[in-house]
């Protein structure tokens, strides 16, 4: 509807009716949500093609709780986005708001669906609308590399997905994940089931932007419009982490689990490698779109390591920082909007001081706040989902996991509040370190058309909004022991086999939620020492940097070079490193999964 | 005969991919991409053949017959439409790089590094 009244040119009605239309996706994502804490999964058979004995005929839409958590936080960020747009966008036609509803669409298919070529078909749809949006300003050189990257990428990526697909329903005859799960648990694990897991999974990996497959996600958020953006690294590389949990706990558990302590190694390692290299790339960037992107990147490895513990609890944490991270990434998305919206540049050096004005004091409560929910700080919305993994990391014998947290969450944080310091503070040296590699980060008017004077607080409403309910979401009462309950219930495949194929409303146990222990506090303590310190460090260590011999310094920067010249934005090498990822991943599972 | 298949859709992934890396045109690497889908449909199509098997249309033959798998024929006719949909916008963003970069070889193509 919204396309085809693109002739009206009314783009009064076009914001109107969008922000309604994602307002009403969010609304009733929350009413499925509700619905699914209290009777347990969901589930809709379209066309009422029931299932047959064991057999599943039709298509399902099978909610549960964190699907349907996942579709309420998209919903969400869609309306904010939406909302954020409505004067930061200026040259716009109704297209955008189609594309961006059309991406929401997707994006809701994909959590409620209980069938897995179903989901593929919402994978393919919600990338197809991403692409899209990544070339919205085509008339610039950047989003054209930018959206090529990335739609080559993320669709050898489906492609790989449907390849797995494609075998799993060779062995099974199956498509729905219930009856496939239920399926596989009669069969041990086999070359053919391994090769199936390495297609899917390292097709959702592709999206969910784990090294080495993430080389598309920082060149996406370097050109894609800010609004864009925030749904990026705010839900859509979530999806493929949610995906991956999906058909690890519901399709492949059984035959993986005389495997499991080799599985959760190799993720596990994955993620942890995918956490450093974030970290450290967003540290050394300038243009803020790429630091926030590699943040997210850093960050989908921890998502990662809480999901590869295969534990209720470590899944249970990764979805309540899920929620934190994303409300707190789409508002730094936004303030960086802001920023861009008066000042046309995006560069941190460029910005430096300028954003020392009084009417930008809630830009910079937005970011400080941001990097404080990055890190983890204690008390915030992500402190409650790292201390869960924490104790699941205990649980399961990785007593450095909780260290590794830290230091990448605190790298991370660290990198923002910098930014937050340099840009608002006006603090740290003026010129940027010599680097002929950079990405130009000034020529980015056209989103806004040029510089303005004035920041509507339309835009900044939504930033605080957001970045206010990632802190408090914790301290809600119920919401986390919702979440664990939620985790508690995704994990339990023969309940869920029971809710899809024989309809009967299964019982879960619901087992005490957990507690905040001491160590919690002192890892979050320490991260957040670890955000302020780096900071610090940054922005006024020139002195202790001079200190530090020149041999390790040069080493530091030729390996830091060496790291960066890896992100070329050539596709040849993108696609080289999914093969690389494709190739090692497989070897890996041949090896130790049979 | 019924490994040849699976043979032809693994030969046709690896080729796939090696022309989309070494790959020194756009609209090259967009029909490599083409190439690296064909392999899945190859895939899929051959997880549906039984031997012997009809077209599985009951018009004219007695239902009961031995027909060859119609969901992965279905699967292959979506995957096509979408494929369709993200080569076309591929395209669209060839043409759209020869008229910004002047070239449409991915080595030109700068702008972003780091």
């Amino acid at each position: 509807m919204l396309a085809a009244t693109n002739f009206l040119h009314n783009r009064y009605f076009a914001d109107v009716v969008g922000v309604l239309a994602a307002a009403a996706s969010a609304v009733l994502s929350a009413i499925l949500l509700a619905r699914a804490i209290d009777h347990g999964p969901l589930v809709y058979w379209f066309a009422g093609w029931k299932p047959n004995g064991h057999v599943a005929i039709g298509i399902s839409f099978t909610v549960d709780q964190i699907g349907a958590g996942a579709a309420t936080l998209a919903g969400v960020l869609v309306t904010a986005a939406l909302v954020f747009s409505v004067r930061y966008f200026e040259p716009v036609g109704h297209l955008f708001h189609a594309l961006m509803l059309v991406f929401l669409a997707a994006m809701t298919g994909f959590c409620l669906t209980g069938d897995l070529f179903n989901m593929f078909v919402w994978f393919e749809l919600m990338s197809g609308a991403a692409y899209a949006l990544t070339a919205y300003k085509i008339e610039e050189q950047g989003p054209i590399q930018g959206a090529i990257n990335f739609a080559v990428t993320n669709s050898v990526g489906a492609f790989m997905i449907l390849s797995g697909v494609g075998l799993l329903y060779g062995r099974t005859g199956a498509l729905n994940m219930a009856q496939l799960g239920h399926a596989l648990a009669q069969h041990s694990s086999d070359m053919l089931v391994v090769t199936a897991l390495m297609l899917i999974l390292v097709g959702f990996l592709i999206k969910a932007a784990v090294v080495p497959l993430h080389f598309w996600l920082a060149d996406a958020h370097a050109v894609a419009p800010t609004p864009v953006c925030v749904l990026f690294s705010g839900i859509m590389v979530q999806l493929g982490l949610y995906a991956v949990a999906r058909v690890y706990w519901t399709v492949f558990q059984s035959p993986l689990e005389p495997h499991l302590a080799a599985f959760r190694d190799i993720l596990i390692w994955m993620g942890v490698i995918c956490a450093f290299v974030g970290a450290i790339m967003c540290f050394s960037q300038h243009h803020l779109k790429r630091l926030l992107a590699f943040s997210t990147v850093s960050h989908s490895g921890l998502f990662l390591i809480g999901i590869a513990l295969a534990t209720h609890l470590g899944l249970a944490g990764t979805a309540a920082y899920v929620l934190a991270h994303g409300l707190a990434k789409g508002a730094l998305f936004m303030g960086v909007g802001v920023l861009l919206h008066r000042f046309v540049s995006v560069d941190e050096f460029e910005l430096h001081g300028r954003g020392r004005i009084a009417s930008l004091t809630p830009v910079a409560f937005v970011f400080v706040a941001g990097a404080l929910v990055l890190s983890a700080a204690p008390m915030f919305g992500s402190f409650f989902g790292k201390s869960l993994i924490d104790e699941a990391s205990l649980e399961q014998g990785y007593g450095w996991l909780p260290t590794v947290f830290m230091i990448c969450s605190g790298i991370t944080g660290g990198a923002v509040l910098r930014v937050a310091g340099r840009v608002f503070g006006g603090f740290g040296a003026h010129d940027a370190p010599e680097d002929p590699s950079e990405q130009e980060a000034e020529d980015e008017g056209s989103e806004t058309e040029g510089a303005h004077d004035h920041t509507p607080p339309i835009m900044v409403a939504p930033a605080l909004v957001l970045v206010v309910a990632a802190i408090v979401c914790g301290l809600v009462p119920h919401v986390i022991h919702t979440i664990e309950h939620g985790a508690e219930h995704f994990v339990d495949r023969g309940a869920y086999v029971k809710a899809v194929l024989d309809g009967a409303h299964p019982h879960f146990l619901e087992s005490p939620p957990s507690k905040l222990k001491g160590f919690d506090f002192l890892y979050g303590a320490g991260a957040t020492l670890l955000t302020i310190g780096l900071a610090a460090l940054a922005l006024f260590g020139r002195r202790i940097a001079e200190l530090v011999p020149e041999r390790i310094v040069d080493g530091g920067r030729t390996a830091l070079g060496g790291l960066r010249t890896l992100h070329s934005g050539h596709i040849g090498d993108y696609i080289a490193w999914v093969t690389f990822g494709m190739a090692g991943l497989g070897g890996l599972f041949a090896l130790t999964l049979r | 005969m019924s490994f040849f298949p699976y043979a032809v859709a693994a030969w046709l992934l690896a080729i796939g991919l090696y022309g989309i890396v070494t790959s020194r045109n756009l609209v090259h690497l967009v029909i490599c991409m083409t190439v690296v889908q064909s392999s899945t449909y190859i895939l899929l199509l051959a997880m549906g053949y039984r031997t012997n098997g009809k077209a599985p249309i009951f018009a004219d033959i007695p239902v009961g017959t031995k027909v060859v798998d119609p969901v992965v024929q279905a699967l292959t006719l979506v995957d096509v439409v979408v494929e369709a949909t993200v080569t076309a916008l591929l395209l669209a963003l060839a043409v759209q790089a020869h008229k910004r970069f002047g070239s449409i070889n991915p080595d030109d193509l700068h702008p972003l590094e780091g």
